[in-house]
């Protein structure tokens, strides 16, 4: 399961930020995830949890703030909704379409002390 | 109310220039109950796969240096990969100096069928883990002694889905697709089709006794990564091999003079 890895990665840059920030502690994570990245919420959490025990962010509260996709028809010269990186333009049936929005998988914000 | 706690404390929120330049938001109980610790937001906007990408950028600048030219070849298990990379050395015969890193969760199998087709290879076992990443690279690298020059091929752990997030620094990401997976594929990992550069769609000798429609999986390919190059190749029969070596070759003499 790479959510698994990824939460290490959100582990390693709370970590490094303490140091920086200097803070002891983190009581809520704030992600950003796109509907088109390759994460899957549910398995973040589970995930999460596993991943920061006996961590700084021991028994943190995550909070993920699902993007909605969208991308660019060059044929038609506008953005559109795109629930999967194969669907077409619902205009005029173009694909592909260039990803514009809802790829990102991001650390947004932490509460500390 | 204390967006925080919940609690009905009014709260001092406001703006502090750190030393680093970046603002930090706070906001703090008026009159602090029992906690003695601040409580405060620190911003990070920080892309969760930020310290794997500052790897593979080492990885790319250190590889670029020498003029190395390396590949990220992915795939599901099973589609092709070790054999391909045995018979490319066996081809390539000598005529390009190379080395291949061998990703597995455990043995050491692959990396002895490469050895045993004349090329240097090291293999990292990830254990739990289900992709190869930049730091793991990074370390091989250093290991490996690899000229000036020459070809890193890298056979990344059997697994279409996260792979294509771990960038390692290479040149390319080459995706194996096998003609006994269904064509649809593309569809159901975009991912990894949108990350890769070029397809090998292999194991063609078993189209006659298969069920794969050939041009439905390309067109499924390109309808995410309309830039996909593809190839029909069969690793066992060696059909379509030369059009590979060929975009082997074109790209390592590419990379030795830039
Ligand atoms: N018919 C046919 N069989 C092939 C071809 N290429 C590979 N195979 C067979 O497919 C099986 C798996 O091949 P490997 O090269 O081990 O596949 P892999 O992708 O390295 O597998 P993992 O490392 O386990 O993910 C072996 O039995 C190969 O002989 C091909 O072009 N045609
Ligand atoms: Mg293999
Ligand atoms: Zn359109
Ligand atoms: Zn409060
Ligand atoms: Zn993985």
């Amino acid at each position: 399961m790479h959510e698994m890895s990824l939460a290490e990665g959100v582990l390693k840059i709370m970590e490094e930020s303490a140091s920086a920030e200097r803070f002891r502690r983190v009581r809520r994570v704030v992600l950003e995830i796109g509907k088109l990245s390759a994460v899957e919420p549910e398995a973040m959490r589970f995930c999460f949890e596993a991943v920061m025990q006996g961590s700084i962010a021991e028994g943190a509260a995550l909070d993920i703030v699902e993007t909605e996709g969208q991308g660019w028809c060059a044929q038609c010269a506008c953005h559109v909704p795109l629930a999967a990186l194969y669907d077409a333009c619902p205009h005029c049936g173009n694909f592909p379409l260039g990803v514009t929005a809802g790829d990102a998988m991001r650390v947004i914000e932490l509460e500390v002390e | 109310m204390c967006g925080i706690c919940g609690c009905n404390q009014t709260l001092i929120a406001g703006h502090a220039a750190r030393p680093s330049g970046k603002a930090v938001r706070f906001r703090l109980h008026k009159q602090a109950p029992e906690t003695a610790d601040a409580v405060r937001l620190v911003r990070i906007e920080r892309d969760i796969l930020a310290l794997n990408n500052d790897h593979a950028a080492a990885n790319r600048r250190a590889l670029a240096e020498r003029g190395i030219f390396a590949l990220n070849l992915v795939s599901s298990p099973g589609s092709g990969k070790t054999t391909l990379l045995v018979k490319t050395i066996t081809a390539l015969n000598g005529a390009l100096p190379l080395a291949v890193i061998e990703g597995d969760q455990q043995t050491e199998n692959d990396a002895v069928r490469i050895r045993a087709a004349g090329a240097p290879a090291l293999q990292i076992n990830t254990g739990r883990g289900c992709h190869l990443d930049a730091k793991m690279v990074g370390q091989a690298l250093e290991q490996m002694k690899l000229q000036d020059d020459s070809l890193l091929l890298i056979e990344n752990v059997g697994n279409l889905v996260c792979p294509a997030s771990f960038d390692l620094g290479e040149a390319h990401k080459v995706v194996i697709l096998s003609v006994t997976e269904g064509e649809d594929k593309p569809l159901k990992y975009p991912d990894m089709f949108r990350a890769a550069s070029l397809m090998l769609l292999n194991k063609c000798d078993l189209l006659p006794y298969v069920e794969f429609d050939a041009d439905l999986a390309i067109s499924y390919a390109r309808r995410i990564n309309p830039a996909l190059q593809v190839m029909r190749i069969s690793a066992t029969s060696g059909a379509g091999m030369q059009a590979w070596l060929d975009w082997i070759k074109e790209g390592s003499s590419q990379a030795a003079s830039a």
